[in-house]
């Protein structure tokens, strides 16, 4: 049986439906949810379906609705908060970092926050350096969040589902790049659990961690290595925090090297947290030290082939692989 | 004319704000002595302000504040030694000892933080009252900040969108006149805070916050309109706190003849001198109540004093709410007592949402006005 293609937006849009209609508690607010349908049409047709009381547009005011929807929560309902993008969300942080990430431990495990805040994430095409930046390492370094980054279609629903009953506060990035890509997506009832990773691609020779947009980047690495008689495994770690160490592990020893892709900055990045990670539990297991493969340490430009050099790209991923592996032309 | 209050609604006040201030005293000298450390700052001077709302709302209604925080629970009805023992940093704290002054919580009492990030608190509370609204149901929430909080972002983006949403949330700040150790005044182009409601087509007043009974009538009225529907409300409480912004500031930023002056304004005289001129209570009703509130807040000390620190293992609690975990009830956990007026709120097959935030008739003949089509 033949599961139906949806687009990545259409897939998030399903499941926020599907969440609203099960549990009335679960509302949605943002710049444009509503009457504009979604700046980037996530929420399209939601307002007619489930009126104006559980579809907000709110003002732009990051850091007051999302104030107002983490008080929300405090007191029972779960909110999903849409971020136009990510990089508005910095002007939200301390809402999200003060009250939201820690209000289960200032209260001493009185309080739950029972929150989504979602939105894109990472480079965006052409739109400089205000526009164009992957943040998840910002979060995924505050206890108290879960931070996930659903690669696909499929995870993008069923993490999107799991994020709206998860009683913890859930940071959710999505691909800007991403909510046009199509894929098979299960109808009705399907959640991924958070904290888990996924095999995308098995292969013996090689492990290439990533998340994200990054994914499409290393499986077509993955497919041109294979030509070359290179088995890559992928691993999707979809969930940044908390880390699957099981699967991460798993896989090292069973490649014994190991590339590491993210579209973010390399200095604090989650890669690097990946690596300490490695090396302090499974040292014995490598046989090259594990590469890494960032955005460039600089800000975004706007210009097209520096925006590109800015970027990982299977090029460079390829490359990080046979370092790792001591071929030649590395 | 009679006093419209009887004797045990001005009983009750004056002894709250009576056990806040000896509360508040005893705090000050442990932290001298060293039991109590972190940032702790004293509401000696402000009772009124914490007291007087307090009696004019229903104890299920939503109170949140800021760091200066010890008050208001303890005007809610709030157990003293477990705040006593958060101060100390001790496992019988409302907070186990993890929050600390700034952050006591006492959710079985409606009581939902204190918050040590200037204004971080104020649109929480506007969210608690759209949850109010969203579920029908007709509870306020009563939400303090100080007077320098009005000049944050938080603040302007908050009261935009709940006097647009008519929010049912009641906004008090407490203008103490200093933002730490910087007058209002050198701060703020518009001093009076209560005008800043008219910005946002809500209704703002000024108060008397050394005066309880003011403080009483002025949140009973708010908290009416807020219920019938009418949006939000900004109470400026003019207040003054006797102590330094926090127990380590000398407060040499001010004169002494200026807290002399203020002194003379002591709401707890004030109230007692009211009872006794109504002919609701005599001396030795007062009497009996200093006795009782000396004795209650030595026990709480000494409650704090002999409770253990926090097990270790309490490090790796109350991050992260685990599959099945139920929420921690602090007077059940430290007391043994059965705590049932924890907050219940509607499941999601339950709750019928029927409010509408923009109705769709609104929408369309606003649409229509500026020319627009759907």
């Amino acid at each position: 049986m033949t599961m139906p293609e949806l687009m990545y937006r259409e897939a998030l849009n399903q499941a926020l439906a599907e969440e609203m209609e099960r549990d009335a508690n679960v509302f949605l607010i943002g710049e444009e949810v509503g009457r504009y349908n979604g700046a980037f049409k996530v929420s399209q047709g939601l307002l007619d379906r489930f009126g104006s009381a559980r579809i907000i547009d709110a003002p732009i005011s990051e850091l007051g609705f999302t104030g107002m929807s983490v008080g929300a929560a405090m007191v029972g309902l779960r909110p999903v908060v849409e971020m136009m993008t990510w990089n508005f969300a910095i002007l939200a942080m301390d809402q999200i970092v003060n009250n939201a990430a820690k209000l289960r431990h200032m209260s001493g495990g009185q309080l739950r926050c029972p929150i989504v805040f979602r939105g894109p994430g990472g480079a965006g095409g052409r739109l400089s350096s205000q526009h164009s930046q992957a943040l998840e390492a910002n979060y995924a370094h505050f206890p108290g969040l879960k931070v996930i980054a659903p690669a696909t279609p499929a995870d993008a629903k069923g993490m999107l589902k799991a994020a709206i009953r998860d009683e913890n506060p859930v940071i959710m990035f999505e691909g800007e790049r991403l909510y046009a890509l199509k894929g098979e997506v299960p109808e009705g009832e399907h959640v991924v659990p958070l904290g888990k990773a996924d095999v995308k691609r098995e292969g013996t020779d090689v492990t290439i961690i990533t998340w994200s947009r990054m994914y499409y980047f290393c499986m077509e690495a993955a497919e041109q290595l294979a030509k070359e008689g290179i088995s890559a495994e992928v691993l999707d770690l979809r969930t940044l925090r908390p880390l699957d160490e099981e699967a991460i592990l798993a896989s090292v020893r069973k490649t014994n090297r190991v590339v590491i892709v993210e579209e973010g900055w390399a200095l604090a990045g989650v890669g690097a947290s990946v690596v300490d990670l490695i090396q302090s539990k499974a040292f014995d297991d490598l046989d090259a030290p594990v590469g890494r493969v960032t955005g460039l340490d600089v800000n975004m430009s706007y210009a097209a082939n520096l925006e590109n050099a800015t970027q990982p790209d299977a090029p460079k991923i390829i490359d990080a692989v046979k370092k790792v592996l001591y071929r030649e032309g590395a | 004319m009679a006093s419209p209050y009887s004797k045990e609604q001005l009983l009750t006040m004056y002894r709250k704000m009576y056990l806040i201030r000896r509360f508040e005293e005893r705090t000050g000298q442990q932290y001298t002595l060293g039991k109590i450390a972190g940032f702790c700052h004293l509401y000696i001077g402000q009772e009124a302000v914490a007291v007087g709302p307090n009696e004019a709302i229903r104890p299920d209604d939503y109170m949140l504040s800021a760091y200066r925080d010890h008050g208001q629970p303890l005007a809610r009805g709030s157990d003293a030694g477990m705040v006593m023992a958060e101060l100390f940093g001790r496992g019988t704290g409302y907070s186990k000892g993890k929050g600390g002054s700034m952050h006591i919580f006492d959710i079985e009492h409606h009581f939902y933080g204190g918050y040590g990030i200037v204004g971080g608190q104020i649109p929480l509370a506007a969210g608690m009252a759209f949850a109010s609204r969203y579920r029908n149901e007709d509870r306020v929430t009563v939400c303090y900040f100080g007077d320098a909080a009005a000049n944050q972002g938080s603040f302007h983006e908050t009261l935009n969108m709940a006097s647009k949403w008519k929010l049912p949330v009641i906004y008090i700040c407490e203008n103490n006149r200093y933002g730490m150790g910087t007058a209002i005044a050198r701060t703020s182009a518009v001093p009076e805070i209560y005008k800043r409601a008219s910005a946002y087509g809500m209704r703002g007043e000024p108060v008397d916050g050394m005066d309880c009974l003011k403080m009483y009538e002025a949140v009973k009225d708010a908290a009416a309109y807020c219920r019938a529907g009418k949006g939000p409300v900004l109470l400026e409480a003019n207040t003054y706190r006797f102590r330094g912004h926090s127990v380590a500031d000398p407060a040499t930023y001010r004169s002494k003849q200026e807290v002399e002056e203020e002194r003379k304004n002591d709401p707890i005289p004030k109230l007692r001198d009211y009872a006794i001129k109504n002919k609701l209570a005599v001396d030795s009703d007062f009497e009996a109540i200093d006795e009782e509130v000396k004795a209650q807040v030595d026990a709480a000390v000494k409650f704090a004093d002999e409770s253990p620190e926090p097990a270790l293992e309490e490090l790796w609690r109350d991050t992260i709410v685990e599959e099945g975990e139920q929420d921690v009830r602090p007077r059940e956990r430290v007391l043994g007592v059965k705590v049932t007026n924890w907050p219940k709120y509607p499941s999601g097959q339950e709750l019928k949402v029927t409010w509408d935030l923009e109705p769709r008739e609104q929408a369309e003949q606003a649409d229509k006005k500026a020319g627009l089509s759907r």
